[in-house]
């Protein structure tokens, strides 16, 4: 048997999932100022008459990082930066204690001017003068050569707790935002790190001695241990959690829309033959961009208790929420209020909904059940429009070679799935109105509990080779070997291979869940110079897709 | 937090699949340490600055400027319309005023294209700048425009195009015609009878340095774009100019570019040459963006820049004020120049030969124009190729007045259809394309 542990805003779901199905599944309030006793109490209703050592695997999702992001409740951190040419790095400044220094790599990895040892040395002093235990150390174009960051690690090394280096976060290129990422990790590690120290005594006191995994914002999994370099991969699990959770009710070869429709707001996702799609760099979220790997989702800020609005005879929806619906005791009008008025929605008190949703109607000079029909349908029709403008962006995405111009994948969407509490009446109406078939998905209100149950194990790696410098590097990895001038391209792919298959064993993976691997970029460039052939650059990265473990998935049809 | 403080959008386009041949410098990884750069700045995250996807732009796009010879099919390949549909993606994000400005860093390059164009000249097919000021003019009826060529090649190509035009300035500054490809761009070179003086050539001596770049662009090119007063400002900015370009000699840097980018304020720019793809491109293409979205660019210069090794001698910087007096001289001259070309309704001949180095045809042209005070003159274009095919194109110009567009149709009609393989009508004012 397995478990899945989902930390929402409102609610903490866990779902007890065997191979006849759902066993189990728990819902209590999450408390945000202790997520620690949400988690617990989760876990202590689900295991109350279980065996703990029936139990083969937990995966455990939190907003843990995410409210630290928000709420910039972090310790205080050093950043040392070495940038070289190009733009000002003083415009990346993420903390009080940042420093940018000598030193300078080229987009080969060429050292092109060196590491001031006196210069970190000063730093270093400072830094434990200003009571920092971690630090993060970022230099420009890293993936293709850390040895400036492995430098100043070694010179800091004896002075501080943790020094994260930035060539560790990703093989992508992007300096600001490996800044970002890197100080991310740092700030969020004593938060991570003593909390899940927490869960992890107390789940062996029930009990539960097996390796703990947990969801990272890309919808895949790992262990607690590999998590300590990377807290940062834990931002923004929550909506992953719920995407993943849709993928049992997806079909194969189609591409199809996921909606989470929320109290505030409606996630919006999408699956190209039940894979979920990734955010070409990384999460990004207003102003905070990064390299963590994450689902590609949108939110509108439209949901069930969403509130109602007329200003000059228009109907306005959200983006705020001012408690539940009127019909559960709320103050506002809300969707959910049109739905009980319709009689869609059987639950509530339909005279406090009625009420409130009359407030609307007068001011919209519409019947009641008029009124009620009107805000049921702009929902879907603002639900829709987001998705659909989300689809052509996808569609209109810059490629760069003259093959993916003319035949690159376009997304096309045949079916939509609908989660969260009002999914079945939205699914019905959408499907009405929009003629594209759609459904909501079932337990759809543990579907997030569900997804994180069967995350499994995903990472990637960066392999890049250059056979006029004689190498091949995979510097996240902490790989670099010599290569010769036969070096070939299923050399590279095979390497690629066998790297990401060593991550994902570390990180957690079994098995028999490693045979979902996708090359997700390959490059080849000879390298000319005076019209001769000096060599070739290789470049590829691979991936182990999102999506489930095996043998649970049709038990939940 | 890093703003752009004008809207900037860019189109990349490396075409990373595609080459002229495997050890040409126009080839597959010409831009890849470019887009390494790029990328690893961040560039695309900054607010203010939007990535477009290129375009396709059709045969009738390219039928506005060239004639295709025998047609566009067999002179292209998918990425020069890519290529080309990157300059107009760009040209409608600016003309929509989505964005203040914007750069095209699309390859294959195109200013050695001329109008007639037979095969592919200094590693240019069609004319990517052409074809999107055609486009622009088309589509949004944008009347003068000037065309500032900054690539160290004489832009012959494009200069031929708007030869005869009064409407869009061109301006090319350019290593010596001595002493580099394509041979031509003199400062006597200035435009037809009914333009002189909006084709103006700028050659610069080898082993010019920042300093007279900046020179001219001050103390000439500035000047006389306050007089033409162009609606909108166009960049061909070849980037082998820099002092480690394999091709050429000068001593320009990428500080250089980004100033001079600061000072000519270009709407829109378009990546023309440049092949020290290494240790120039990444750093001048980011300076350009920066300068564009007018973002301190102060950081960027290339790590082996020594500004003392690459000043440029006494004698370099007396030639480019001569060169310079000159040109500015023959400008205000410009509308005498005119009035002594020829009386209205006359005819004048030039005869003109065109070699095209990446395809080996040899190509010999009568052109037959008519004088116009009022417009910039219809004109039949009589062109044999070897090896290749004998055509005849007759151009109307889109400012066309009424007598220059019934001699455009006198030219079409009276054409000797035994003696041409094709002849071509380009009717801009009705945007019309026809061939018989
Ligand atoms: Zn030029
Ligand atoms: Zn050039
Ligand atoms: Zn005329």
């Amino acid at each position: 048997m397995i478990i899945g542990l989902d930390v929402g805003g409102t609610h903490t779901d866990a779902v007890l999932l065997s191979s006849k199905g759902i066993e189990k599944k728990v819902k209590v309030p999450t408390d945000p100022s202790n997520l620690f006793n949400s988690v617990l109490s989760g876990f202590t209703e689900l295991l109350a008459t279980i065996d703990p050592g029936m139990i083969k695997r937990v995966v455990i999702s939190t907003t843990l990082t995410t409210n630290a992001l928000v709420h910039q409740d972090m310790g205080p951190i050093g950043m040392i930066v070495s940038a070289g040419p190009g733009i000002n790095p003083d415009f990346f400044k993420t903390c009080d204690h940042y420093y940018s220094v000598a030193g300078s790599i080229n987009h080969r990895g060429r050292e092109k001017a060196p590491i001031n040892k006196m210069e970190i040395e000063d730093i270093a002093k400072k830094l434990k003068k200003a009571g920092v235990k971690y630090i993060g150390v970022v230099s420009k174009f890293c993936v293709r050569n850390p040895s400036h960051e492995i430098l100043i690690k070694r010179i800091l090394n004896k002075h501080f707790k943790k020094i994260f280096l930035g060539h560790h976060v990703s093989g992508n290129l992007n300096f600001p935002r490996r800044i970002a990422t890197t100080h991310l990790n740092a700030a969020v590690f004593d938060l991570h790190k003593a909390f899940f120290q927490a869960v992890k005594k107390s789940l062996i006191e029930k009990g539960l001695t097996i390796p703990i995994q947990i969801l990272k914002a890309d919808g895949g999994t790992m262990t607690l241990e590999s998590s300590m370099d990377f807290p940062g991969q834990t931002v923004l699990s929550g909506p992953a959690a719920s995407i993943m959770g849709a993928i049992p009710h997806a079909p194969a070869n189609q591409d199809v829309i996921v909606l989470d429709i929320g109290g505030t707001t409606t996630d919006i996702a999408f699956l190209v033959d039940k894979a979920p799609l990734l955010e070409p760099v990384g999460i990004k979220r207003g102003r905070y961009k990064s390299l963590i790997r994450s689902l590609r989702t949108d939110s509108k800020g439209i949901g069930g208790d969403s509130t109602l609005r007329v200003n000059q005879g228009e109907l306005f929806i959200g983006p705020d929420r001012q408690g539940p619906a009127m019909a559960f005791g709320g103050p506002a009008p809300t969707p959910t209020d049109a739905l009980v008025v319709l009689g869609v929605m059987d639950e509530g008190d339909k005279d406090k909904a009625r009420s409130g949703i009359h407030e609307i109607a007068k001011q919209l000079a519409l019947s009641d059940t008029d009124a009620a029909e009107q805000i049921f349908k702009k929902c879907c029709s603002v639900i829709l429009k987001k998705t659909f403008e989300m689809v052509d962006q996808l569609n209109s995405q810059p490629v760069y070679t003259v093959h993916d111009f003319l035949e690159g994948y376009k997304l096309s969407p045949q079916k939509i799935l609908v989660l969260g509490g009002p999914a079945k009446f939205f699914a019905k109406k959408i499907e009405e109105l929009y003629q594209i078939e759609t459904m909501a998905v079932p337990e759809s209100s543990v579907a997030n509990a569900i997804g994180a149950a069967l995350a499994r194990t995903t990472c990637e790696v960066s392999l890049n080779a250059d056979t006029e410098q004689g190498i091949m590097t995979a510097h996240e990895e902490g790989f670099a070997e010599p290569i010769s001038k036969t070096y070939s391209e299923d050399d590279l792919i095979e390497t690629a291979y066998s790297l990401l298959r060593e991550k994902a064993l570390n990180s957690g993976a079994d098995t028999e869940n490693l045979d979902e691997v996708e090359v997700i970029e390959f490059q080849k460039f000879n390298i000319v110079r005076n019209f001769s052939p000096r060599g070739k650059i290789y470049r590829t990265k691979i991936q182990l897709k999102p999506g489930l473990i095996k043998g649970f998935e049709t038990v939940l049809h | 937090m890093l703003k752009a403080s004008n809207k900037t959008g860019l189109v990349f386009f490396p075409a990373f699949d595609w080459a002229i041949d495997p050890t040409h410098p126009e080839r597959e990884e010409r831009l890849l340490y470019t887009q390494d750069q790029v990328v690893e700045e961040g560039i695309f995250d900054i607010q203010g600055i939007i990535e477009y996807k290129p375009e396709l732009v059709t045969a009738r796009d390219i039928q506005r400027t060239h004639f295709c010879v025998p047609d566009e099919k067999s002179m292209t390949t998918e990425s020069h319309f890519i290529s080309a549909g990157g300059a107009i993606a760009i040209a409608n994000a600016v003309m929509n005023k989505e964005v203040k400005n914007g750069f095209a860093l699309v390859r294959p390059p195109g200013h050695h294209s001329m109008r007639v164009t037979h095969g592919g000249r200094g590693f240019c097919h069609i004319n990517i700048e052409a074809i999107m000021v055609e486009y622009i003019r088309s589509q949004f009826g944008v009347k003068k425009i000037a065309i500032i060529d900054t690539d160290c090649h004489h832009g012959d190509g494009t200069s031929d195009i708007f030869w005869h035009d009064p409407d869009v300035l061109f301006i090319s500054l350019h290593q010596d015609g001595r002493t580099m490809y394509p041979g031509t761009g003199f400062p006597d070179e200035l435009g037809g009878p009914n333009s002189k003086g909006s084709n103006l050539n700028i050659p610069l001596p080898p082993g010019t340095s920042t300093e007279g770049y900046l020179y001219v662009i001050r103390n000439c090119i500035l000047p006389i774009l306050a007089e033409f007063k162009p609606d909108i400002i166009v960049n061909s900015a070849g980037q082998d100019n820099h002092y480690t370009d394999p091709l050429t000699n000068m001593n320009f840097s990428a500080q250089g570019y980004a100033k001079l980018t600061d000072l000519l304020k270009p709407d829109i720019a378009v990546l023309e040459g440049g092949y020290a793809i290494e240790g120039a491109l990444p750093y001048v293409n980011l300076g350009i963006i920066l300068a564009m979205a007018g973002i301190d660019y102060s950081g960027v210069v290339e790590p082996d820049y020594n500004p003392e090794k690459l000043k440029q001698s006494v004698s370099i910087t007396d030639k480019i004020k001569k060169t310079t007096d000159q040109i500015n001289d023959y400008w205000q001259q410009r509308n005498g120049f005119r009035e002594k070309s020829g009386k209205p309704g006359e005819l004048v001949i030039r005869h003109k030969e065109v070699f095209y180095d990446t395809d080996n045809i040899f190509e010999r042209q009568k052109e037959t124009i008519r004088i116009c005070r009022d417009c910039g003159g219809s004109f039949e274009i009589d062109s044999k190729a070897t090896p290749g095919h004998h055509i005849l194109g007759v151009h109307i110009p889109i400012n066309a007045c009424k007598n220059c567009r019934e001699k455009g149709y006198d030219f079409f009609e009276e054409a000797d259809k035994t003696k041409y393989e094709r002849i071509y009508l380009q009717d801009r004012p009705k945007n019309h394309y026809e061939i018989k």
